[in-house]
């Protein structure tokens, strides 16, 4: 058995991870199997991560992390949990591969997933113009007309992605200004190929095989128009990831896992949060990070309050079970 | 690295569409970290299935017309072909699982 076993590997798990290895505690991180690394694979340069004055590449910084961790003596496995059992002294984590692993204490950076629209025929043309992930497909979409949905930085960001393949792209907003940082709205509107398309909601997407358009509703006076394009971004937020956890942790109204204060204690002892999990307001890699290093050192203080014959359960030299 | 062998625009036809097997084409590129991820795992399939169906890869930069021919707009993109027409498309990263379960009926 583990004294402590983190799961998720984005800013948040790897930053646990490095606190809780240096202190000793040989922590297990489940990164999952195809999305190690967590959002900030996805994205390209990183500018507002301290200590980087050119900015970095995301993947780069989540390779970074992780080497960091690894340095100090974290395990890491490339699995997907899929049950979590949370109650009592011992936790037990079971990942997609069949093994189950316990711990002591558990550390959740699960982050969030990419909210859809909502709409009948988004699934269908997943992958075929309906993409939620500029960096991996911008590039089919060279002297394309395209549009990305959503008012926020990750819009702002991947609208300006998508200008150096794409002819035109318009940004979709059923608001008429925006949430993003003032730096990308400055950027996106100094784009001659970007155009906004205020107070407008996407209700169809068109297409056989590929998409070929979009139909709008205004949201103030409801009337309708047709958009032809050839690929559609959608950039409206994230949830938090906590499926997992249903029925076991409290969450907030927000739908965030609730957690004590400043701190990262969830209602079970030895089941801590961290990262944008928690986080319905700041969402930042730097604040997720900053997150995970709570987490850690609140297991640790969890850890060392622990009665002698329940730690000592957990080996030095930690086994599957 | 990935041990899948790589085909091209010009050996597309001889390597996937006139073969006998049951081949699935991995589209991928450098720049994509999902396809870096589901690599291995397609590795794992290749091996554990080598019986039963064959994973090659192409690399969408360097062979643009297969990629525009079977109208990528995605990655990673696996495509399954039989007797030169595509049977199965699974789009993007998922858990081994996942791509199991949609490649079920070849895997069986």
């Amino acid at each position: 058995m583990r004294q402590i076993i983190i799961i998720g590997s984005g800013p948040a798990g790897y930053t646990a991870a490095i606190y809780a290895a240096r202190a000793n505690l040989a922590p297990l991180l489940i990164a999952s199997s195809v999305e190690a690394g967590g959002e900030l694979m996805k994205t390209t340069e990183v500018e507002n991560y301290p200590g980087f004055v050119d900015g970095i590449q995301g993947p780069e910084l989540m390779l970074a992390m992780q080497a960091q961790a690894e340095r100090f003596g974290t395990e890491i496995i490339l699995d997907d949990v899929v049950k979590l059992e949370l109650e009592g002294d011992v936790k037990r984590v079971t990942l997609g591969n069949g093994d189950v692993h316990e711990a002591l204490a558990v550390i959740f950076a699960t982050g969030s997933a990419y909210r859809k629209l909502g709409l009948k025929d988004e699934e269908r043309m997943s992958g075929h113009g309906v993409s939620w992930c500029a960096t991996c497909d911008g590039f089919f979409f060279r002297q394309k007309t395209i549009a990305v949905v959503g008012g926020g930085d990750s819009a702002m960001e991947e609208a300006t992605f998508l200008t150096k393949f794409a002819d035109k792209v318009y940004v979709i907003h059923r608001k008429d200004s925006l949430r993003a940082s003032k730096t990308m709205q400055d950027r996106a509107f100094a784009n001659p190929k970007i155009e906004f398309l205020w107070n407008q909601e996407v209700a169809h997407i068109y297409g056989d095989e590929l998409v070929t358009g979009i139909g709008l509703v205004d949201t103030t006076d409801g009337t309708e128009r047709t958009l032809d394009l050839s690929g559609l971004f959608i950039a409206i937020g994230a949830d938090p990831r906590t499926h997992l956890v249903h029925g076991q942790l409290d969450l907030t109204d927000e739908g965030t896992i609730a957690v004590d204060g400043r701190s990262s204690r969830t209602n079970i002892p030895g089941v801590f949060a961290a990262g944008d999990v928690i986080d319905p307001t700041y969402r930042q890699a730097v604040t997720a990070a900053g997150s995970g290093t709570v987490a850690a050192l609140d297991a640790e203080h969890y850890l060392a309050a622990l009665p002698h014959d329940v730690l000592a359960r957990a080996d030095s030299q930690p086994a599957t079970v | 690295m990935s041990t899948a062998k790589d085909v091209t625009d010009a050996t597309f036809a001889d390597e996937v569409l006139n073969s006998s097997d049951t081949i699935m084409v991995d589209f991928w590129a450098e720049w994509c970290g999902p396809c870096r991820a589901v690599s291995p795992i397609l590795d794992a399939i290749a091996a554990e299935h080598a019986d039963k169906i064959k994973i090659v890869k192409l690399n969408v930069d360097d062979n643009p017309q297969m990629a525009m021919k079977y109208q990528i707009t995605s990655i990673p993109a696996m495509k399954v072909f039989r007797g030169g027409e595509v049977v199965k498309t699974v789009i993007g990263a998922k858990p081994k699982p996942a791509i199991e379960a949609d490649l079920a009926e070849f895997l069986a």
